[in-house]
């Protein structure tokens, strides 16, 4: 690297820093992108537009590379797995939605997906057709693995020592997103009812959507609720969590820029407040109630409100939310709303903090219940 | 028993020639002892190649053109199961070097690297792990975007979820056995939320609640983190706990739902198509 010593251009990396760097903008900014790209599937998908934008990503990130930080914290090499892990899903959620792109077309104009045409449906042998492929596959993936493990030491540190906490400390990467969550909630809906409830939606997932079209082949047109929300889910509340608890968070836990030296001193001011000291010490100027029921009533009927009445509405207002509801019945609406609202909750939750600094919207520490 | 051989043996050789060495292995009786069926070559011996082949026969003889295609299934679920596989032999390898106690398992994985012929088991099997997280997310997003969990698939998604879990699992449990700093602190992080897990966890809302009069159930002595760990730290008895979990009881699980999950793929109507 020092062969080649660029320097990123400041206004480059000062401008990255701002808006990767400050947690808002950068969950906002991902959220609208995704929604840009699945507005615009189909010309985002083609070729000659997909070709140049993983150039010039590809580009950005090498040249990433030569900024110290950046390069620090993305060449340790528990996190060189992140950089590929980000790159390949980029991939193949391109060529996901290629194919999409090609039999939604196909579909429009009456014909059936590229993969329900006759040749495609022909029966072929196992042996060698099939057979080869595996081998193939495991003997690229052979050459892979032991060049990188030549290339990239396994990491190992000082010896475990209890009286020694790291700054940060950090979870495998895999739980990055989970652990990023424990700033926002109590560790037992961070670290227990979120993590359950994604393993209970992955489970219900397929006794609640009861959309028979899409099945065995690509299409988003027929499904596009189910893979928004997926790709939402997926994409942006946890794969992108990951990198930003990989990259963006540093000493203390504090947010830092992609290109922003970690400063152990960085100081954030700790202005949390909770909903119930914003409304009786800022609106009403009462002081603080003594009954925790009194002081935290507000908070109570908004998080009731948000769970019970966001459904009436969805269920009275939205077509498409009416007739899931005719369609799958009490229950089963139920259980999608629920982890539904979760999902949305959680990542309102985050914003609010984010841009209002926003603690708890129901405080009540006598209980262990803070959300 | 001459009737158990397959009548069609290969390439049967021409009676004038002398026959080449290649086809006297192939017409030899321990060749056709351990193969019962010719040359791959015809439409018999192609779904004999499969069918009399314990492994191979995981899969149909026959399969849909597009099933097979690298752009449908991208091979995702073959590799996670590959990589399963060398984690599997390399992992033994490992085993045969590392003493899960905090006396030796530092110093153990140090010599790893130093003092042992082909240094790289470690990391063939440290990054392995990592591809393998990588590809069952991979996997699980094709198996979405195909609709592939849409029935009659809804139970093989279910048992693949549990897979997911359990490959999570098993790289957390493994991140212990270094034994360093990366290590410990890592696994104290994931840890200290079962901490306060409701009811079970010291810390968690409802441990309050278990009490026998004046004594309470659920302590830092006594809840799942406690469980987990053998003790209220990372400590050498939590080494010994993920050791076990993770060379013994999750690759176990792992590999039983595996043999499940492969059944089921045929079962269901083998890779999804268009109906
Ligand atoms: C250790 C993890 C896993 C292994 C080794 C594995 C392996 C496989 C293999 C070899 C196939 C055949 C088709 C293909 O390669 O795509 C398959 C299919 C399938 N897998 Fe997995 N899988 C794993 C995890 C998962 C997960 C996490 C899910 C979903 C949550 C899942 C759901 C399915 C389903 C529904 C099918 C049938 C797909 C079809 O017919 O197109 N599997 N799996």
């Amino acid at each position: 690297m020092n062969l080649l010593a660029i320097t990123l251009p400041k206004f480059y990396t000062d401008a990255v820093n701002v808006v990767v760097g400050s947690a808002w903008i950068f969950m906002i900014l991902s959220t609208v992108i995704l929604w840009l790209g699945l507005k615009y599937y189909r010309q985002l998908t083609a070729p000659k537009v997909a070709i140049p934008i993983f150039a010039v990503s590809g580009i950005l990130l090498m040249l990433s590379f030569f900024d110290p930080q950046f390069n620090r914290v993305a060449t340790l090499p528990d996190n060189v797995p992140i950089v590929m892990m980000v790159g390949s899903v980029g991939f193949f959620v391109w060529l996901a939605f290629r194919q999409m792109a090609v039999n939604d077309e196909r579909i429009e104009k009456g014909l059936p997906p590229q993969e329900a045409e006759a040749k495609e449906a022909e029966k072929t042998f196992v042996w060698p057709d099939l057979v080869y492929i595996e081998l193939i596959c495991a003997v690229l993936f052979t050459a892979f693995l032991i060049l990188w493990s030549i290339s990239l030491k396994a990491p190992l540190e000082q010896p475990a020592n209890p009286a020694k906490t790291p700054n940060p400390s950090k979870a495998p990467w895999y739980f990055l997103g989970l652990q990023e969550m424990l700033v926002y909630f109590d560790p037992w809906i961070a670290g227990v009812v979120l993590p359950s409830m994604i393993i209970t939606g992955l489970m219900m997932l397929p006794y609640i959507d009861k959309n028979p079209k899409g099945n065995g082949y690509y299409t988003f047109k027929e499904r596009k609720f189910a893979i928004s929300v997926f790709m939402f889910g997926f994409i942006v509340t946890w794969v992108l969590l990951i990198f930003m608890g990989t990259f963006l968070r540093g000493p203390n836990w504090n947010f830092f820029g992609p290109y922003e030296p970690w400063d152990i001193h960085k100081l954030e001011p700790l202005t949390n407040i909770n909903v119930s000291e914003v409304v009786y010490l800022h609106i009403f100027n009462t002081g603080m109630p003594r009954n925790w029921f009194v002081r935290e009533i507000w908070g109570i009927l908004a998080v009731l409100g948000f769970f019970v009445i966001t459904p009436g509405i969805l269920v009275r207002f939205v077509p498409m939310f009416r007739s899931f509801y005719q369609q799958l019945g009490m229950i089963r609406f139920s259980i999608l709303i629920v982890h539904l609202l979760v999902m949305g909750g959680m990542v309102i939750k985050m914003l609010l903090r984010w841009i209002f600094n926003l603690k708890y919207i129901v405080a009540i520490p006598e209980y262990f219940f803070n959300i | 028993m001459a009737e158990v051989k397959t009548p069609e043996s290969p390439k049967a050789p021409d009676p004038g020639k002398k026959p080449s060495l290649l086809e006297m292995v192939w017409t030899g009786q321990i060749w056709t002892s351990i193969f019962r069926h010719g040359m791959p070559d015809t439409p018999r011996n192609r779904i004999l190649a499969i069918m009399s082949n314990v492994f191979l026969h995981l899969h149909p003889p026959k399969i849909r053109k597009s099933g097979i295609r690298m752009k449908y299934t991208w091979c995702m679920g073959g590799l996670t199961f590959f990589l399963f596989l060398v984690e599997t032999v390399t992992g033994v390898m490992l085993m045969f070097y590392y003493r899960p106690t905090a006396e030796f398992a530092y110093a153990d994985i140090i010599s790893l690297r130093e003092d042992i012929p082909l240094g790289i088991m470690r990391e063939i099997h440290r990054w392995g792990a990592h591809a393998m997280v990588i590809t069952v997310w991979l996997h699980m997003m094709r198996v979405f975007l195909t609709g592939s969990y849409k029935p009659p698939r809804e139970f093989n998604w279910n048992v693949g979820v549990i897979l997911l879990v359990l490959t999570l699992l098993l790289s957390f449990t493994g991140y212990l056995l270094p034994w360093d700093q990366l290590a410990m602190w890592a696994v104290t992080v994931g840890t200290n939320m079962a901490r306060a897990t409701p009811f079970v966890g010291h810390e968690g809302p409802g441990a309050a609640m278990l009490k026998l009069g004046d004594i309470s159930l659920v302590h830092a002595g006594s809840d799942v983190r406690f469980t987990l760990l053998g003790g209220r730290f990372v400590a050498p008895a939590a080494l010994l706990r993920f050791y076990v979990l993770h060379c013994v009881a999750f690759p176990l699980a792992a590999a039983t739902l595996m043999a499940v999950h492969f059944w089921r793929v045929r079962k269901d109507g083998g890779i999804s198509g268009p109906m």
